[in-house]
Order: C-alpha cells, then structure tokens, then sequence
C-alpha cells in the first residue's frame, strides 16, 4: 500500500493554516463588534441614511476598518469552506481544484469590497 | 449510554496517588449515587421480554441494493446482552448470520456493530439498557458498523482503518538509546507520572467504534480518525520514544489532525475510557505550541 | 465507486447523511454541527453583504432600493438570524480555539467504570450553553433594535 502523502507540495502547512484561521476568527470578533456598535449609536434606521453612510465612509479610520472586516473575514470564512469541501472528497484533482476556487472566491470578494470602500470614501453628498 | 449503575465512591480500589481527578470523581460519583440506584431499581423490575432482532443482511459484493434486514423474535432476561441474542438466533434460528466476536468482555474489539444506530460492542450492550419496560413490541436493530467496507452481514472490513493506525507508526522508536546492538540493554527508567501521561491511550483495543462515528470519517477518507491520532498521542507523550518530528509531519496534513473538529462522538461511544477526543486535543495543543513539550526521554537502566 | 489517491473505496462511510443528524452523540456533536451549519450561512450572508452595499457606489436612488428590498419584515428575521449565527459561532468558536490549545479538558489518568470522557466534562457542555444563551440574547435585542 502507498502511504506516501499526496500534499506535501503546500504553500502553507496545515498548523500554520489553521493559527491564521484562529487569528483571523478572534480579531474579525473584534472589528465587527465596533462596525455592529456603529448601527447602534444613532437609531438604526438612520445609521442606514444615505447620507450617514457615505459620511462612514469619508472617515479614514472607519473605511481601514471595513477593508480590516473584508479582509479578515474573507480569509476565515472562505479557508472555513475549503475545510469544509476538502473533508468532502479526497483525490487530487479535487482538492486542488477546490482550493483554487476558494483563494478566487476569496480574493473577488476582497477586490470587490475594497472598490466598494474606494468609490465610497470619494463620493460627494 | 445506558451504563449507569450503583458505583458509590467506596469500592473504587486500587492506588491512584498519582491522579488528581480521583477524589474529584469520587466525590462525583457519591453525588451521582441517589440517582443512579433508581436506575438500578427500575432495571431490576425488568422481567424476561421476548424481542425482535432486526439484523442487516449482505452477502460480499459490498452492493447496498442486495442488503435486507432479517427479523427474529428471541427472548432476553435482565442480564442478556446484544452478542448474546445474536449467538442464540445464530444457533438455534438462522446458522447462516456473520458476526465477529471473541472474548465477550469488552476486550477484544471485535463484536462492534451499530446497535439501535449507534456504534457499541455487542457484548458490553445489554438489552434490558437499550428498550424501556412498556414497549409492547421492543425491536433492537444490529447493523454492521457505518464507515467500514461490507464483508458480510455484521463483519465489517478493517483494513483502512489498520491502514491508519499503521500510518502514525504505532510503536516506540529511540534514536537516543542503542536498543538493538547494546551490550548492556536493558530496561527504561520510567516514572508513574510518566505512565500515567499515556496510560489510559494505551488501552485501546482497535474496536473501531470511535472511526465510525466520527462525522470527518463519515465523508473524509485519509483523515486517520481518532483511534490513530489519540495513538499518535499516546506514542508522542511516553517518554520512551524519540519520533515527535516525524509524527507530527505525518498528523499535520491536509487531511491529517486539523480535520478533527471537536465533535466528541469518539470519546462518547469508547467502550474503554480512552478518551480519544482528550487525547488529540492535548496532541494539537502541542503541535500549536501552546502545550510545551517538556518530556524528557527515559534513559536505560544500567545493568 | 469512488475511490482516493490510493485506490481505497468509500462503501459504507455514512457520509452527509451521517453528519445530518447530529442527535445521537451527545451536546459537542451538536456545537459541531452547528458551528458549520453558521460557518456556511454567515459566509453567505457575507459575500451577500459586500454586494449589498455596493450598491452605495450607483449613488442614493440604487442605495435606497436596496435598502427598501432589504429593510422589511423578511429582511429583519434574517438580519436576526445573522445576529445569532455569529454570536454562537463566535462564543463557540472562542471556546473551540481554547479546547484546541488543550485547554478545559481535563487530565488523562487511569479510566474507572463507567468511563466518563473527561474531554466531554462540564466545562465544555457549560461552554455550549453559555454560547446558545448568548446567541438567543443577542437576538431579543436584534429584534428589539430592529422592531422598534
């Protein structure tokens, strides 16, 4: 029988996956309870105003932390999927296909979050 | 599970000076004790029953759509267990049924099957445990354990498992003492503490009943489930042993240790304490680093 | 019959059916089972989020009927629901990373009958718990805040 393991060619080893996914988890608890508690210091329904929206975003230290919440949860949730798909079948092509599918996922939703924060914090009210 | 009984903390015998969760759990236990003798109460009312025995049926070629389950009725006392209808109906009803047993104690490993859907060992189950005293027609279930390849009936092909259990090199290996050429070879020097580190991994009996209800083996083939990694444990923490490297670059694979989620169901279903759940976790938490290694390899007694 | 890298067959893994049912094993399978179920559904909501508001980007009429399709009642239970998903997946996920560490466990030491796991001890279970409480506090005032 063959024992030999059949990824050893990683970027990254699976321990050093995983301390990124706990890093990530902790302090994406911490950015999105400031960005929930910023919903809440005014009624909600007028957090959600055009105008106080777009006045989130023209505050630099609020537009680095919706790019820090994009980029620390797109990194948690999407390694979360790969884990997730990769328990589901086990042979090569399917792994590396699923692990290629999750970094893509990951890096559109970071890009296009990040236009959204761009365009965002230039807008005219 | 269903194996409460009357265990009050005054015959827990034998030394055990050097765990510190004893008086805790007998303290646990004494608390327990109430509750538990009405469980024994209500048991001992239990009065002969006969019931079903449902047995799933496969003849080798591993197709589920040749699979059925095979009724019998067969009566039961208090004390009967799972192993023991199984062996009457193979006697005295339908010779052709497969099952594996052996020592009909709990310590061979053999006669795990899916009871009532939950894997246990035939033999440790008793009936009276598994229906309550006013079902009019109590039914017990015998399926062949879920994640391991069919052979026949009851009788479940074992060798990825042992394909797993082989993969985390079970056996101690010292690179710092010459066990094999040495002259004056001898015995390990090693502490109580020390065993106490590892013992209770080490009485595993490879019954498989934590591999098949572990939700990661369910899907996952090459994760070597919690039987090979609590014993990739037990080897990682005796201090006879010298191989944490090459144990870890074999556990911290894609499908290696980090699969392992916690879920519980090993330690849940171990007939046998094992903990295999206690076991990874303190595995893990060495791997991250937060655990140091402070083992210290036990060196030869001069002769 | 699928098969892995070195030709084993999958007969008989009870696979996602399986994994479905998590009531047979005890209160950890259950955090298990939902700490995926959550992983999956926040994932979801937040790659439905970033869309949502980048709608912000096509100036105030886009914004405003984005904020009509999702400010109703419907849009408020889910909201409510994302507010419990991530409140006990994070409580739980706290607890997870301390488990992990080898932390709350327990000791392994000579096992007596009737075998209690000490991995499975009242620490964890209270951890459990404590993370489904959380969860449905977070929601009451989710919805107070939002059904106000």
């Amino acid at each position: 029988m063959n024992f030999e393991n059949i990824s050893k060619k990683q970027l990254f080893k699976e321990s050093q996956i995983m301390k990124i996914h706990y890093i990530t988890g902790i302090c994406a608890l911490f950015v999105v309870a400031i960005h929930i508690l910023m919903r809440v210091i005014m009624p909600y329904n007028m957090s959600l105003e055009y105008e106080n929206v777009v006045m989130n975003y023209h505050n630099i230290f609020y537009a680095i932390l919706l790019e820090i919440i994009l980029v620390l949860i797109a990194i948690h949730g999407f390694n979360g999927l790969r884990i997730i798909l990769i328990e589901l079948r086990q042979n090569t092509a399917w792994e590396k296909s699923m692990t290629i599918l999750t970094i893509i996922g990951m890096i559109s939703i970071i890009a296009y979050g990040t236009r959204t924060i761009i365009i965002g914090n230039g807008l005219e009210i | 599970m269903g194996w409460k009984f009357n265990m009050s903390g005054k015959d827990n015998s034998g030394d055990h000076s050097g765990n510190d969760n004893n008086e805790e759990k007998i303290h646990k236990k004494e608390l327990n004790g109430p509750k538990k003798t009405k469980s024994v109460e209500s048991k001992s009312k239990f009065t002969d029953k006969t019931i079903t025995l449902k047995i799933f049926r496969i003849n080798q070629n591993n197709e589920k759509s040749n699979s059925h389950f095979d009724e019998y009725k067969v009566s039961s006392k208090r004390w009967t267990t799972v192993l023991d209808t199984l062996l009457d109906v193979k006697s005295y009803q339908d010779h052709s049924i497969s099952l594996r047993y052996s020592c009909r104690m709990a310590s061979c490993g053999s006669c795990g099957m899916k009871i009532n859907g939950v894997p246990r060992l035939a033999c440790y189950t008793k009936i009276s445990d598994l229906i309550s005293e006013d079902d009019p027609d109590p039914t017990i279930t015998c399926e062949p354990l879920a994640n391991f390849p069919y052979i026949k009936d009851l009788v479940t092909d074992f060798s990825q498992f042992f394909n797993h259990h082989r993969k985390i090199m079970p056996y101690i290996q010292n690179t710092k003492n010459d066990t094999i050429d040495s002259e004056n070879l001898s015995e390990y020097v090693q502490s109580p503490e020390d065993l106490d580190k590892f013992l209770q991994f080490s009485y595993c009996i490879k019954c498989g009943l934590c591999y098949s209800s572990c939700p990661t083996v369910a899907t996952d083939m090459n994760f070597p489930g919690p039987q090979a990694l609590s014993q990739a444990y037990r080897y990682f923490i005796d201090t006879r042993d010298s191989a944490n490297k090459t144990r870890f670059n074999i556990i911290d694979d894609r499908h290696g240790i980090w699969r392992c989620h916690f879920a519980g169901s090993c330690s849940h279903v171990c007939p046998k304490g094992v903990d295999p759940a206690l076991g990874i976790q303190l595995l893990r938490s060495h791997l991250l680093g937060f655990n140091k290694n402070e083992k210290k390899i036990a060196k030869l007694r001069e002769k | 019959m699928v098969v892995n890298d070195i030709g084993e067959n999958r007969v008989n893994r009870e696979g996602l059916k399986g994994w479905l049912n998590p009531t047979r094993y005890g209160w950890e399978r259950v955090s298990y089972w939902f700490q995926r179920l959550t992983g999956i559904f926040l994932l979801v909501y937040f790659i439905g989020h970033v869309y949502e508001t980048s709608s912000l980007t096509n100036g105030i009429d886009a914004w405003n009927a984005m904020l009509e399709l999702t400010q109703t009642t419907g849009g408020h239970i889910f909201l409510i629901l994302v507010i419990g998903a991530s409140t006990f997946h994070s409580a739980n996920g706290i607890r997870l990373i301390f488990v992990q560490s080898g932390k709350g466990l327990g000791k392994p030491g000579r096992p007596d009958y009737p075998y209690d796991p000490v991995s499975l001890n009242k620490t964890q279970r209270s951890g459990i718990w404590i993370a489904l409480i959380l969860s449905a506090v977070a929601m009451l005032y989710g919805a107070n805040v939002l059904f106000e």
